[in-house]
């Protein structure tokens, strides 16, 4: 029988490996985007576990607008790494380093 | 019922209305032609938005079954912002025009930005707080990468929303937890289930991940890494726009979400929070000791203040609310000034960011560096300045509080920060003559906000319009 802590297991592991993604990640931004991408719909399987466990249909509604704003992030995200490529050529997150921090 | 509901929303629909408008106005029409027109008409909404909100709010609206609430806090946040937003937008125009960066999106994102922190201030639900934390975010990640041929602003605008998303998805993992173990996405709701004696471990872990969220969004150490770059690389204006209305929101959402949802758990977060201010305290002190580019100063000495504004908050009283809201307010109003005073920071009609530019500075334009120097001092929290009534405040607060220690930290992370605000203030009276000096002309704009900011440092230490009082009613309506 699959219970919520399975899908709060799932949730959690995709979550973290999201995590490890940007921080682990030398190669390449898209990854980053990515990896971002896989913690949101991270959540979303949380707050539909978590939904369909309590028979409250709030976390369904909070799941479409975490999916809304993903889709605008991921737009927005993109514009700005074109706009780095046309300056600098490459997308490689070792080549983000103008400004030291 | 809906008649009522928009009624309360009606400033951030007027809002929302306007730039939507006038984004489709601009593109039918000349595009850029019409920004210097725009910069004008945006910050001259927001000024009458923010008189408007000021006069007209009394007792506590609840909109949309909770989800937005407009009370004194609200009220005194969203004044903050717009009338700094205002400011910021009008002491840009000159510089973006001058740099051929006054495109019509800029005012426009500007207004949009501040639609989101305006619903952030008046978040009464999770998911309202993410919308209105989301559309801040969105706008600003563009405006960062607003200079779309250099790669400092564009690399400023990739690492700003990199970080900014890493943030997002902590604050909302924890959104998820909270709402699976309280069942409710209500602030109003989440209380009750804290009310019966202690959080459960989940909703523990919830409370965590949108404190880490949080802290990000009002750049606290551990999660402060993007500040000085983003500082750094931006367009000064946008750099001056991210140190003002962004950190009164964030700061203010805080204090709103661990107070309404929280509110009955305090001893849960305090410790957290009381962390977060230490290290933020002395990161900002020690780190900007080796700054030589005054806006990577300038993000340091935002970090350090918002662990100063972070002690107000983890005082966890009505008082600690209330010298939080005075802080910020106080924030903002040196930032303006010591803003408008790094945009007229020219050689020869270029941006100069290096403070050794600014060497016997106080020879050549003794006025000017009056000016300074008495904002430098305020920042520094120099006692007859009015920054020193503002940790004062706070200081005050967590004493009350039983934070002693965390006071007595602050007071000795103060005396380090002292040493590179004195550092400015020492290269333009005693410094050696520069090879090349800055240049001497200025917009009547910045001078005004130069001028205006620091006197207000000084007028207000015996007079303060007011700003006490209603501090003090809007944390009373937050806290109870």
């Amino acid at each position: 029988m699959i219970g919520l802590e399975h899908y709060l297991t799932v949730a959690a592991t995709l979550f973290v490996i999201g995590i490890f993604g940007l921080f682990l990640n030398r190669k390449n931004v898209i990854i980053l985007l990515m990896s971002i991408e896989l913690m949101l719909l991270a959540v979303n399987i949380n707050l539909v576990a978590f939904s369909s466990f309590l028979g409250d249909l709030v976390g369904q509604v909070f799941t479409l607008f975490v999916l809304t704003v993903a889709a605008a992030e991921a737009a927005i995200g993109l514009a700005i790494l074109v706009c780095f490529f046309r300056n600098r050529g490459t997308i490689a997150v070792e080549d983000i380093n103008v400004m030291k921090g | 019922m809906i008649q009522a509901d928009l009624t309360v929303i009606l400033p951030e629909i007027v809002l929302a209305v306007y730039a939507m408008v006038a984004l489709l106005g601009a593109v039918y029409t000349t595009k850029d032609g019409v920004a210097p027109l725009l910069v004008w008409t945006t910050s001259g909404l927001m000024a009458v938005l923010a008189i408007w909100i000021a006069t007209s709010g009394n007792g506590t609206n609840v909109a949309f079954n909770g989800m937005f609430v407009d009370d004194g806090f609200a009220r005194f946040a969203k004044v903050a912002i717009l009338l700094s937003a205002a400011a910021v937008l009008v002491m840009s125009q000159d510089y973006m025009n001058r740099r051929g960066l006054l495109r019509f999106e800029y005012p426009l994102l500007v207004a949009l930005a501040a639609v989101g922190m305006m619903m952030m201030v008046s978040a009464g639900d999770l998911m309202a707080l993410y919308m209105g934390l989301e559309l801040q975010s969105l706008a600003l990640y563009v405006v960062a990468a607003l200079r779309r041929d250099s790669v400092k602003s564009t690399e400023a605008g990739l690492k700003y929303f990199v970080l900014g998303a890493l943030s997002s998805g902590l604050l909302l993992y924890g959104a998820s937890l909270v709402y699976g173990f309280s069942g409710t996405t209500l602030f109003s709701g989440i209380i009750q289930t804290a009310k019966h004696g202690e959080l459960s471990v989940g909703m523990l872990f919830g409370l965590i991940f949108l404190i880490s969220g949080l802290a990000f969004k009002v750049s606290a150490v551990p999660f402060h890494m993007w500040t000085p770059d983003v500082y750094e690389g931006s367009p000064t204006p946008i750099t001056a726009f991210f140190a003002t209305a962004p950190k009164v929101a964030a700061m203010a959402l805080f204090a709103r979400l661990m107070h309404d949802a929280f509110g009955a758990a305090v001893k849960d977060w305090q410790q957290v929070i009381v962390l977060l201010s230490v290290l933020s305290m002395f990161l900002g002190a020690i780190a900007a000791i080796g700054q030589r580019d005054i806006k990577r100063l300038m993000a340091f000495s935002s970090i350090a203040h918002m662990g100063y504004a972070l002690i107000g908050l983890a005082a966890g009283t009505e008082l600690g609310v209330k010298s939080m809201l005075m802080y910020l307010a106080i924030y903002v109003t040196m930032n303006v000034g010591t803003f408008a005073f790094i945009l007229m920071m020219e050689r020869d009609g270029q941006p100069v960011t290096d403070i050794e530019a600014l060497r016997q500075y106080g020879r050549r334009e003794p006025g000017k560096a009056l000016a300074v120097l008495i904002l430098m001092f305020s920042l520094a929290g120099v006692p007859p300045m009015l920054g020193f009534f503002a940790k004062y405040g706070v200081w005050q607060a967590g004493v009350q509080a039983d934070l002693t220690g965390l006071v007595i930290a602050s007071a000795v992370a103060s005396v380090i920060g002292a040493f590179y605000y004195l550092r400015i203030v020492f290269y333009m009276y005693f410094g050696e003559e520069p090879e090349e000096a800055l240049d001497t002309h200025s917009s009547p704009i910045l001078w005004a906000a130069l001028m205006g900011s620091a006197a207000l440092m000084l007028v207000g230490v015996v007079y303060q319009f007011g700003i006490e009082g209603a501090a003090a009613a809007a944390a009373a309506t937050l806290v109870n």
